[in-house]
């Protein structure tokens, strides 16, 4: 590569990485491994997850009490990554995930967030004001009766929202059922629907 | 150990202020009172972590307040759930 298009911070990252190979730390097989399973991650990850679990009620047992087991029983590379866990959404209560203190974000499962996951305005009204922020931005209502359970994502866990599956589509299959899923349904600020 | 369903409050405590600190503690729920959901598992410390210090692995909960505890705004029944570090809880 020409150095007029190498920035200061490729410069380092190369360093970097010929550092951490030479050390025996990480090897470049193993980067490449992450590389790849990192541009994989992507919503429809958590959406044939969330599909499965709406038809296989013991996948969706194993899903809410070990989602980084269900992610790689469909094949999705866990390992070393944080550990999964997942919440569901019921006629009682309803998850919307934030993460106050920086950006964190089931990644391994939704890809990237969007650009305003990380925004300190949905950080600070997440937690202060869910439902006025739910309403005014998403067009999603929680019904008076129906409890938000904000879920504040501030550890080594990342969580993950298992959304109700819409009326009208009892009879569809995982591949269907998978298309309608977003990734705004998975955290908690919109709901499916058809 | 904490078991499921503790009355626990989180420390009133601020180390930011007397030295640089990672925290995972939100302010908003220091000096709160909620209740332990469930031990969630054990995970080096990240205040030592942040710090390149060797890290023991501390018990991990996740805790349940009542939105109204913290907040003003109306739905009483609404909640946060949070993960706290054991050595930040206090039995209420």
């Amino acid at each position: 590569m020409s150095d007029l298009l190498e920035t200061d911070g490729e410069r380092l990252l190369t360093a970097v990485r010929a550092l951490l190979e030479r050390k025996g730390v990480v090897s470049a097989a193993e980067i490449a491994e992450r590389r790849v399973a990192t541009d994989n991650a992507s919503p429809g990850q958590g959406a044939k997850m969330v599909a499965k679990a709406w038809v296989d009620p013991n996948y969706r047992a194993l899903m809410l009490s070990d989602g980084t087991k269900a992610a790689e029983h469909l094949g999705i590379p866990m390992l070393g990554m944080p550990p999964l866990g997942v919440l569901e959404n019921t006629a009682e209560v309803h998850n919307l995930v934030v993460c106050t203190l920086c950006s964190c974000y089931p990644r391994a499962v939704l890809g990237y967030p969007p650009f305003w996951y990380k925004s300190a305005a949905y950080r600070a009204r997440a937690v202060r004001d869910p439902r006025e922020l739910l309403a005014s931005e998403w067009k999603t209502i929680v019904p008076d009766n129906v409890k938000v359970r904000v879920v504040d994502s501030t550890a080594d866990y990342r969580w993950m929202v298992l959304p109700m599956q819409p009326a009208g589509t009892q009879d569809w299959d995982e591949a269907r059922l998978a298309s309608i899923v977003r990734d705004g349904d998975m955290i908690g600020v919109t709901i499916p629907s058809v | 150990m904490f078991a499921s369903g503790t009355r626990v409050r989180v420390k009133d405590a601020w180390p930011e202020r007397q030295a640089p600190a990672h925290i995972r503690t939100p302010w908003y729920v220091r000096g709160i009172e909620g209740e332990v959901v469930r031990h969630l598992g054990d995970f080096a410390n990240p205040e030592d972590l942040a710090f390149a210090r060797p890290a023991a692995k501390v018990p991990l909960y996740h805790v349940r307040f009542r939105k109204d505890r913290i907040w003003p705004e109306k739905q009483p029944e609404d909640e946060i759930l949070i993960e706290i570090f054991g050595h930040w809880l206090e039995q209420a």
